[in-house]
């Protein structure tokens, strides 16, 4: 973007947002809103700290299965629906309640069916990403150009092959996409997970902030898990242009 | 031309048949899309399927190809019944349907990769095809780098490169512009004298058909059945340049169209 004839950097708005939130901060009309200098101060006392580090630890790990189980199970799911009328008609139905469904609800079923643990916020995550996982699966397998899968058959093709050569690449823009909506949901699963699973985790650090009105802590926390969040969807989304020069051409 | 040496040129229809289709019917639901259509294509000769939109051409060669199941009659390749894609025949797509995340040399491999041939093998073999379609110097190039031309002959490339006995085109020249398109059916000629191989040839062109067919099936539709065959032969030892201006050629022009206008909406 350009302002009064100076290219401006990436995301320079950010530094407006930051700016209000010091100004409201320091006019101090609130105590839930430190000011942002503040909370850096804070976070970098606490970005070192044990229980930070600890905690930093057990919400990755949450995470990172919750999102590599949705990814293993979502993404050749969705390819199979894609491809199989069948299995498009099962699933479809509970793919569509479940991914507007208030998962929220769901997570007292789950701490009965797999407990108070680990095992419960990893579900928990996976719940939360896994269905625009299959669903964006789904939706890139069945726009594959149909002579593209026909050439796969007629060269011989066994279906193994097709999946791993053909429709598993040619699907990857959308594939690729569905991960990147389903991580930032996991972000948002693992916390509630966590929240109201087991107190554990980056969960258990808001839990402890807010109760205890430490807003500076709170926020601190917060920005890191943002900062966490938009990384990994930049990533991706650096991923997906990648490929995307191909997507019009399938 | 005289008499004697339209003689002379002219071939005895070959007995030896690659691919022959006997009382193939297709129907979807209600509709027949092709009936009783019994076809024989001679070995190292290319055959067009020629007729108007809707006469079951591509329905036709699909089920040669053995992506369609015929829903009855039969299709021999060699004499031995298809039942599915085989390894004795390639395919020529009309939209080229290459992997757009692949290379040119990818791609041209990629028949050979389906079948287990060790990869320096295969890119030895594809290289050899893609400097034969003349696309040598674009081994590393992408399909979203080429022009529409240059696609197709990846596409022929691939389907070479896996020598397979027939060679089964689906209005391969269609999406690609007209100078182009002339390029290919001169290169098309000389590749069929130089391949031993049977090829089917689907066009809605007369003019492309009458030009490289040693054999025309004219097909018309609803129902769709073969109304004649037609065996050009006193141009066919010509020249690439002087065959659009013989009188057979003309000729041959002229009345398929007047047989085939009256289907023409």
């Amino acid at each position: 973007m350009k302002l009064f004839g100076i290219n401006l950097p990436a995301m320079s708005s950010l530094i407006l947002w930051g700016l209000l939130w010091e100004v409201v901060g320091q006019a101090e009309l609130t105590f839930f809103v430190p000011p942002l200098s503040e909370v850096v101060r804070t976070l970098v006392t606490i970005i070192g700290t044990p229980s930070f580090l600890s905690a930093l630890g057990e919400t990755a790990y949450a995470f990172g299965m919750g999102v590599f189980f949705s990814i293993l199970i979502g993404v050749p799911t969705g390819i199979l629906m894609g491809r199989s009328r069948l299995l498009d008609e099962l699933l479809l139905p509970w793919v569509n309640v479940f991914l507007s469904a208030p998962l929220t609800a769901l997570v007292p079923v789950l701490m009965v069916l797999f407990g108070f643990g680990m095992k419960s916020i990893i579900i928990t995550t996976a719940l939360f990403a896994i269905w625009i996982i299959i669903l964006n699966a789904r939706t890139g397998v069945r726009q594959i150009n149909r002579s593209l899968v026909e050439m796969a058959r007629s060269f011989g093709a066994s279906p193994l092959e097709a999946f791993f050569k053909v429709y598993l690449w040619a699907a990857l823009p959308e594939i690729l996409g569905g991960i990147r909506i389903g991580i930032i949901r996991a972000v948002k699963g693992v916390i509630i997970g966590q929240l109201l699973i087991s107190i554990a985790g980056f969960g258990a650090l808001f839990e402890l902030y807010s109760t205890n009105f430490m807003m500076a802590h709170f926020w601190a926390v917060l920005l890191v898990l943002f900062a966490l969040a938009f990384s990994i969807s930049e990533f991706l989304a650096y991923l997906e242009r990648k490929v995307a020069y191909y997507a019009a051409v399938r | 031309m005289s008499q004697i040496e339209a003689f002379k040129h002219a071939q005895p229809v070959p007995d030896d048949i690659a691919v022959s289709t006997r009382n193939i019917c297709k129907t979807y639901g209600s509709v027949e899309a092709l009936k009783d259509m019994t076809l024989e294509f001679p070995r190292g000769q290319l055959t067009s399927l020629l007729g108007p939109s809707g006469c079951g051409k591509t329905t036709l060669l699909k089920i040669i190809a053995g992506l369609l199941p015929p829903t009855s009659g039969e299709v021999t390749v060699n004499g031995k019944p298809v039942t599915g894609p085989g390894p004795d025949r390639a395919f020529v797509f009309q939209d080229f349907a290459l992997l757009p995340w692949a290379s040119v040399l990818r791609n041209v491999a990629f028949g050979l990769e389906l079948r287990g041939v060790a990869r320096s093998e295969r890119e030895d073999i594809a290289a050899r095809y893609i400097r034969e379609v003349g696309l040598g110097g674009f081994e590393q190039a992408y399909p979203h780098e080429l022009s529409g031309g240059m696609r197709q002959r990846v596409g022929l490339a691939r389907a070479l490169s896996v020598d397979a006995q027939v060679l089964l085109m689906d209005e391969p020249f269609s999406a690609v512009d007209e100078q182009t398109r002339r390029k290919f059916q001169e290169d098309l000629l000389s590749l069929v004298q130089n391949e031993n191989k049977t090829f089917i040839f689907v066009t809605h062109s007369i003019e492309e058909a009458v030009y490289v067919s040693d054999q025309i099936a004219i097909l018309l539709p609803r129902p769709s059945r073969v109304s004649e065959i037609i065996r050009p032969t006193g141009f066919r030892q010509k020249s690439a340049d002087s065959i659009r201006r013989d009188p057979e050629y003309l000729d041959i022009v002229d009345d398929i169209w007047a047989s085939l206008r009256s289907y023409v909406e």
